[in-house]
């Protein structure tokens, strides 16, 4: 693929998360000239604001996204704070049969788990009490921190010759003959030879302005934080529904429980807000780590996440444009972030994914796909429900 | 809904899932200091309705000691461990809560306002407007109608050699030890500031007994008012203009002296030859920082308004703010000199603020109009004075003081990005990580910085070092104080213990489905056992599932 000059780049790619910094990370890496093109700040949206785990065994980019992050601050050249391994703490019977699935899934990829009776757990996990039922010890997954990793993409992309434009809309697409060849912005026309279109709530209407249907629905979840405790030996830990880890500084970052469904024609000044909900996530935290039920909340975070009708991620070249790559991770992007990239660089220049099989992500899943799936799921705003 | 369609039901969805709330008001007003407490007089007198007025005073001694929601610096007398005796001085320093009390207004004392949560598009699971209120055992939620915000100011931080010694601490974090708390534990203060609300303090702490030995100001000339100065001045006080603290000198105490250094007027120190100044407090008054923090974690609009000090509600004649329920008063709305030096603005803020409420509610209320409420000219820059304050101060500072003492993050840290310390990254960065390079088309925006160096995400949440941190960010890319967006504040915007919070009733069926992400069993299926494709026929699996 070939450089360009001027107001354009060979890829451009509409979405500055995880998922399109990563991806132009990949190809700027292979001296492919990469624009990035974010509506708001770099990583603005979910991307930073989740958890930070590391661990998607259900997934066909599991194996890559176990052997790339222990890589990740070094290929980077930037911190990402990545931290290996994971605890999940059940509490009671149903939750660890229900959390049993890692285990399985690991093992069945040849990665190791080992269940941990209540005393192993209170050994490993000093804030943890006497309510544990019992827990896993995972030798795969981890987490890292969303901000910093974010912004190594950002800035490794940059060293190798990418470059990220924020604050810059992309409004529409002008085509010939089936093909891509420019994105109208805010901030004016940028040619290309390929787009990817990596949006997150945004993808599926920027992607129907292309013909193309990428069916989606987006909700608000919440995050809180505390102020920093001790560092306990290992940080990735989690359970009693939540999904979080301690920082590296000791802050005790988690989040779970229900979700809102919205309209994203809704949303106030880009602004996800958090509810009164970030008690009920306080409760399960102190249930969890009740040694830490003292900690100080501090803050909590919200953010807007889209979902596929299956829930399962998009890494597609849709046929009907020859030249757009369309990726949605649903709901689980962060961690998969390394190898979601490295995919998406597959698919832009050869076609298909070197290291996994993409095929469980096309979206031809959906051709049969009924019109009224949000109503018959239930994925509906309130204001709908309600009549409104 | 015009389909007839059989909606399906998402349990791991909040619909149906919003917490009992059995306390219930017409009009909550938050904080019962001149403008609040003549908000809540008012709206008494107009009859039939339910007025509520919280106060978080007296906090409680652990929360003081974080430096919430004042830097009270250490420089708490022991006596506020004493719950019953704090609250007496509280109602014996303010006797209209009295009567507020005898005029049938529930009057909450002790109480935090950490949020607001209004209905909204976006956040609409729980009916009406609630705002989640903290004692000193629990987090709860009271449902209102109208509310109106009079919480107050607290002190802008600057960073200097030994700041973060017990005994610096705010100006008005001093004020509200000596008049509410009677409590400070001080004898003699040096004065940091000679606007008219360090001024004013200055004068209203001589008259509690504390010698204020000095006033230092970075300017020219001490821009409060004459009279308050010949005041200090006949008792003793010496006034140091070009002029700024170095360094304080501490002993086991904390503050024992602090020496001071004469400076040119781009902030440069002139002389090694210190003049050191005994005392046992330096008080923060630089600039008093209306207290927004509930206002914009809400969604009102807000912006830089230098005849108001700062960053406040965009309001109109009436008091009201951008959201069509919340009223703003007192302090809060806009700090300016006339305003410091009589109650009776904030007053007549809180009584407009009550009588547009009254409106909004349909209840009797007096039709006399108020002359809408204007802030004085300024004369000065207030945002270039910040400015000035910090490049002498700090940056200009031999030693490398914390800019934010609660992650330790430098000035230096600010201007450059610096990974924090604790990840001891020794990585060589490149030009790609500076604050011009990671946003080059925006104006540098704090939460960003915030994001990557960790300055004002401790637990004083910020409080002290948020002003700094948008000074730094304005002279490191050479823009205007007022062009720097504000940091966002989050909820809850007091600390509240885990414990706290979790005993916040909620519905039972909350647990339902909590388990599972979004409850999609199709999301977990591991890929060697998908079989596509997916029609959504089939979703109706009511099989428990979680996520990761």
């Amino acid at each position: 693929m070939s450089s360009r000059n001027g107001a354009g780049a060979a890829v451009v790619i509409v979405g500055g998360g995880v998922t399109g910094l990563s991806a132009a990370w990949w190809l700027a890496r292979e001296g492919v000239d990469t624009l990035v093109i974010e509506a708001a700040a770099a990583g603005w949206g979910a991307s930073g604001r989740n958890g930070g785990g590391c661990s998607h065994h259900h997934s066909p980019l599991f194996r890559e996204e176990q052997r790339l992050w222990p890589l990740m601050d070094e290929l980077l050249g930037y911190p990402t704070e990545f931290q290996p391994n994971r605890i999940r703490i059940a509490l009671d019977e149903r939750q660890f049969a229900l959390y049993r699935r890692a285990l399985d899934n690991g093992a069945r990829q040849g990665y190791r788990s080992e269940v941990l009776d209540p005393k192993q757990v209170r050994e490993l996990v000093p804030l943890a009490g006497d309510n544990v039922f019992g827990g896993y010890f995972h030798h795969f997954g981890g987490h890292a921190n969303p901000h910093r990793t974010l912004q190594a993409y950002a800035c490794a992309m940059r060293d190798c010759g990418g470059r990220l434009l924020q604050h810059t809309r992309a409004l529409g697409f002008d085509t010939r003959d089936n093909r891509v060849v420019g994105v109208r912005t805010s901030r004016g026309t940028f040619a290309c030879d390929h787009i990817v279109i990596a949006a997150g709530p945004a993808t599926g209407e920027l992607a129907s302005l292309l013909g193309v249907t990428v069916p989606l629905m987006s909700a608000r979840a919440e995050m809180i934080v505390t102020e920093p405790l001790p560092l306990m030996s290992l940080g990735g830990v989690d359970g009693n529904g939540l999904y979080g880890r301690q920082t590296l500084r000791g802050n005790l970052a988690y989040g779970g429980g229900p979700h809102e469904w919205i309209d994203v024609a809704d949303i106030e000044n880009g602004r996800p807000y958090s509810t009164p909900l970030l008690a009920s996530i306080s409760r399960r935290l102190s249930e969890l780590l009740p040694k830490a039920a003292h900690a100080r909340v501090i803050r909590s975070w919200a953010g807007f996440i889209e979902n596929t009708p299956d829930g399962r991620p998009v890494i597609d070249r849709p046929i009907a444009v020859e030249n757009l790559t369309i990726a949605t991770l649903s709901s689980v992007g962060f961690g998969v972030s390394p190898a979601a990239g490295r995919a998406i660089r597959d698919l832009v220049m050869t076609g298909t994914c070197s290291f996994a099989d993409l095929s469980t992500l096309t979206l031809a899943r959906f051709a049969r796909l009924r019109t009224d799936w949000q109503t018959l799921q239930g994925w509906l705003p309130r204001a709908v429900c309600a009549g409104e | 809904m015009k389909s007839h369609a059989p909606i399906g039901r998402d349990r791991a969805s909040v619909a149906g899932k919003q917490p009992p709330i059995d306390e219930e008001t017409d009009l909550l007003i938050i904080g019962a200091g001149p403008a609040g407490i003549s908000a809540a007089l008012t709206a008494a007198a107009g009859g039939g309705v339910r007025v509520t007025l919280v106060d978080e005073n007296p906090v409680p001694l652990k929360t003081m000691g974080e430096e919430v929601p004042l830097h009270f610096g250490g420089r708490m007398a022991a006596t506020v461990g004493n719950r019953n005796a704090v609250l007496e001085s509280v109602l014996r320093a303010r006797p209209q809560l009295e009567e507020a009390i005898e005029a049938g207004i529930d009057v909450r004392l002790g109480t935090a306002a950490w949020g607001l949560f209004p209905q909204r598009r976006t956040a609409g699971w729980i009916d009406g407007h609630v705002a989640g209120l903290a004692d000193e055992d629990r987090a709860y939620l009271l449902r209102f109608k109208q509310v109106i915000v009079a919480a107050g100011c607290r002190d802008m931080g600057v960073a200097f050699d030994g700041w973060q010694r017990p005994g610096v601490m705010g100006a008005s974090a001093a004020y509200r030890l000596t008049s509410i708390y009677q409590a400070l534990d001080s004898r003699t203060a040096v004065l940091v500031g000679g606007g008219t609300e360090a001024l004013q303090i200055g004068n209203a702490l001589a008259d509690a007994g504390i010698r204020i030995a000095a006033v230092i100001e970075q300017a020219e000339a001490i821009s409060g008012p004459a009279e308050l100065l010949s005041r200090l001045v006949a008792s003793g006080t010496r006034v140091f203009t070009r002029h700024i603290i170095q360094q304080t000198v501490g002993d086991l105490q904390g503050v024992a002296a602090v020496r001071v250094a004469p400076i040119d007027g781009e902030g440069n120190r002139l002389s090694d030859s210190l003049e050191r100044i005994e005392c046992d407090t330096v008080l923060l008054g630089i600039a008093a920082i209306p207290a927004i923090e509930l206002i914009e974690a809400v969604g009102c609009a807000v912006s830089f308004q230098p005849a108001r000090g700062g960053h406040v509600a965009v309001i109109d004649g009436l008091q009201r703010s951008s959201l069509p329920f919340l009223y703003v008063a007192g302090d809060c709305a806009g700090v300016w000199p006339s305003k410091t030096l009589s109650d009776n603005t904030a007053r007549r803020e809180g009584r407009i603020a009550a009588m547009a409420a009254l409106r909004a509610l349909g209840a009797k209320h007096d039709d006399t109009q108020e002359a809408p409420i204007a802030p004085d000219q300024v004369a000065g820059d207030v945002a270039l004075e910040r400015l000035e304050w910090v490049r002498a101060m700090t940056l200009r500072s031999a030693v490398v003081p914390f800019v934010c003492q609660c992650e330790e993050v430098t000035a230096a840290d600010v201007l450059q990005l610096n990974p924090p310390r604790y990840l001891q990254w020794r990585g060589d960065a490149s030009e790609s990580w500076r604050l011009g390079a990671v946003d080059p088309e925006g104006t540098p925006h704090p939460d960003v910085v915030k994001r990557l160096t960790r300055a004002g995400m401790g637990p004083c949440q910020g409080r002290r070092c948020r002003e700094q941190i948008a000074a730094l960010v304005a002279l490191g890319s050479g823009r205007a104080l007022a062009d720097i967006p504000l940091a966002t504040y989050r909820p809850p915007v007091r600390p509240l213990r885990l414990a706290q919070l979790a005993v916040l009733p909620e519905a039972a069926a909350m647990g339902e489905g909590w388990e599972s992400w979004f409850g999609i069993p199709s999301q977990w299926i591991p890929f060697w056992r998908l079989e596509p494709p997916y029609s959504a026929a089939e979703s109706s699996a009511e099989e428990p599932v979680s996520g990761e």
